[in-house]
């Protein structure tokens, strides 16, 4: 049997008394879309931020490749080939949109911390950066300062950084947030086409997007995962729509 | 020094740098050796050298405050030990009459410098924001407190004084005169800013704006914020270390007023003065704080209240420093319209200056006739002597000030209209006018 991309077992996870991830078993296979539903406050950007390091679980494993993640720094998971988005934007909206994609590749490309290489000088930094930019459809926007893109704009510079490193398994914390019809199927497609041959596990509340997108259906109610499956199988599932798809796909109606 | 990315026409031949980059370095060589030229005297070159080494400290400092976005309350020791340790081998190498010649000191104060920063960087970086500016408070006043009490090193309270001259001739030269000097500190200035430039060019200085804006995105793109932030403290702590050793060439002496907060508080209001946002901000800072400082201080008593409102105004209102009012202007410069602001300008900045000077003369009357000695009424102000006790100066200084005030206001809305219009592509000098 291959490793799964991304294994949770027993993962919890409290803030003070108040137990917030109740005990996830998850497995992800590789090249797998696998999106996360449910309600909210149900716990999914907490899950997220278990598996990425930014806080730490206070009991179970996350395995990344078959390897433990425990103890690990952001950057040290990173580095094994995980990388997130995040639900609010995190750019560096001071520096130009080139920029910041240039300094995604950073690490990838081996420049660690060197400080006797020229940045500009290396043109497959140039040439990688501009690739992503063309991937993401903002080449036009290159020498902008990021602060000044459109929302939808800036959701597709973080996808381009998310992926930029060449990380194989990459998370996304409701891309869609916030944006119009259009914008909505634009960046469906731009995820559609930069996750091809990649494991994409992301957290959606629009229906649409998860049904259009994902392979495998998780639904997280109040800390557990309640089922898990196709999609088609979880829209069947008798519990799921008790206690959430019910509501939220007549919401869509 | 904008960034290099050009146009993928000329990405496929490999990127060498550029005319419009290699440009100004040229330019600021030619300059510094000309400039003893047309100010020979030895007061002149003596303000000069004063100038290079605080741009080198400043350059050292806006690698922390500007690209790497650290508050640091103690630079002022990684200069104050480098320069310490420079006089120690000053001594040494008189003592022992070793082969070293003069013009390489700098680098062991750099070196020395950089030894300590990567001691207190190794805890002071793991955290930015308040946490690393207490520490770097902290670690201040306990190296300051330091010299009075390791006095074989700091010298205690009479410094550490040394002697330049008795190093090995360099090519004929002993360093006897200050012009000797001025090329030897413009040799190391040229070069530290020239490395400190190409630093923030690097992968490491490129993440260091990176970790500035968000490090928790730097986090997840493979970089610990905290080792990126290491090594920018470790190089500002070495090129502090080298203005350390300029001045010890240049004073030939190291007082523990040298590793003061006063001078910390000072090199932060230098490269704030400048402006953090642009590479070249804190040379503005540094060569207009010596200008005010050593041409203000003779003229004035109460010279310091100007530089602190100077300070207070820039980061009230030109929080991008002189830096950042200067690169404000380059839309308008690029599409040709500086000179449609002249006019404006000079109908503001013009009563501006007058009040301020009235303000000024206000001041300094006060100061006058509550501080000088019993008696003595005459004062000059502005090349005009006058009795600080008749009413007449104190009328002119107020009209000018109220009148000068006025005028400034009047003139505002004016160039607001302007500068907006000069800024706006494809709009007309004046309104409804044909262009």
């Amino acid at each position: 049997m291959t490793v799964p991309a991304l294994q949770l077992e027993g993962l919890r996870k409290s803030f003070g008394k108040t137990e917030i991830i109740r005990g996830v078993d998850l497995s992800i296979g590789r090249s797998e879309r696998h999106a996360i539903i449910g309600p909210n406050g149900a716990g999914k950007s907490t899950l997220f931020n278990l598996i990425t390091g930014r806080f730490p679980q206070t009991s179970g494993k996350v395995r990344l490749h078959g390897h433990d993640l425990a103890g690990m720094a952001p950057f040290e998971i990173n580095r094994r080939g995980l990388s997130r988005s995040f639900q609010i934007t995190n750019i560096f909206s001071n520096m130009t949109v080139f920029e910041n994609v240039r300094c995604s590749l950073l690490w990838s490309q081996g420049y660690k911390y060197s400080f006797w290489n020229m940045v500009s000088r290396s043109r497959e930094l140039t040439e990688g950066a501009m690739e992503i930019l063309e991937q993401i459809n903002l080449t036009s926007r290159a020498q902008l300062p990021a602060g000044v893109l459109s929302y939808a704009e800036q959701r597709a510079l973080e996808i381009g950084i998310t992926i930029a490193g060449g990380a194989d398994v990459i998370m996304l914390d409701e891309p869609t947030a916030g944006m119009s019809h259009s914008e909505t199927d634009y960046i469906v497609e731009l995820i559609r086409k930069v996750t091809e041959n990649k494991t994409l596990i992301m957290v959606e509340h629009d229906m649409g997007v998860v049904f259009g997108l994902a392979d495998y259906i998780s639904v997280l109610v109040y800390g557990e995962i309640i089922a898990t499956g196709r999609p088609e199988e979880v829209r069947a599932n008798p519990k799921v729509q008790e206690a959430y798809l019910g509501a939220a796909l007549e919401a869509e109606h | 020094m904008t960034d290099t990315y050009q146009k993928t026409a000329t990405v496929t031949k490999a990127p060498v740098f550029s005319m419009a980059q290699v440009a100004p370095w040229v330019i600021a060589v030619i300059f510094l050796m000309v400039l003893p030229i047309a100010f020979g005297s030895n007061s002149a070159i003596t303000i000069m050298n004063q100038m290079m080494i605080t741009i080198v400290f400043a350059l050292s400092y806006n690698m922390l405050l500007g690209q790497g976005g650290m508050l640091s309350f103690g630079h002022a020791v990684y200069m104050g030990v480098g320069g310490f340790f420079c006089m120690h081998l000053m001594n040494i190498v008189e003592a022992n009459e070793l082969p070293i010649p003069l013009p390489v000191l700098p680098i062991f104060g750099g070196l020395f410098g950089l030894g300590l920063a990567t001691i207190v960087g190794s805890f002071s970086t793991r955290k930015a924001g308040t946490v690393f500016a207490m520490i770097s408070l902290g670690i201040g006043e306990l190296i300051a407190a330091c010299s009075v009490i390791i006095v074989a090193f700091f010298g205690g309270e009479e410094g550490m004084p040394g002697d330049r001259t008795y190093f090995l001739p360099f090519f004929g030269t002993e360093f006897l005169r200050q012009i000797e000097v001025y090329y030897l500190i413009a040799f190391w200035t040229v070069l530290s800013a020239l490395l400190m430039y190409l630093f923030s060019r690097t992968p490491v200085g490129r993440m260091a704006n990176a970790v500035r804006d968000n490090p928790e995105r730097a986090e997840f793109l493979g970089y610990s914020a905290r080792w990126v932030r290491f090594f920018s403290f470790c190089g500002a702590g070495f090129f502090a270390g080298i203005a350390g050793g300029l001045f010890a060439i240049n004073y030939e002496i190291l007082t523990e007023t040298n590793l003061s907060t006063t001078q910390s508080g000072i090199i932060l209001l230098i490269t704030f003065l400048g402006g953090v946002g642009f590479f070249f901000g804190p040379i503005l800072g540094a060569i207009a704080f010596t200008l005010l400082q050593s041409v203000l201080s003779l003229q004035s008593e109460i010279w310091q209240l100007y530089l602190g409102a100077l300070f207070l105004a820039t980061v009230m209102f030109f929080p991008g420093g002189l830096a950042g009012v200067l690169m404000m202007h380059v839309p308008a410069a690029r599409m040709g319209r500086l000179g449609w602001l002249v006019g404006p300008y000079l109908r503001t900045i013009l009563p501006a200056l007058i009040g301020i000077a009235g303000l000024a003369a206000l001041m300094e009357l006060l100061f006058h006739v509550r501080h000088s000695a019993t008696g003595d009424t005459d004062m000059t102000l502005f090349w005009v002597t006058f009795d600080s006790h008749s009413i007449l100066p104190w009328i002119v200084a107020i009209v000018a000030t109220v009148g000068g005030i006025w005028l400034a206001r009047q003139g505002a809305p004016k160039l607001r209209e302007t500068w907006h219009r000069a800024n706006t592509p494809g709009a007309a000098k004046t309104t409804g006018g044909a262009a």
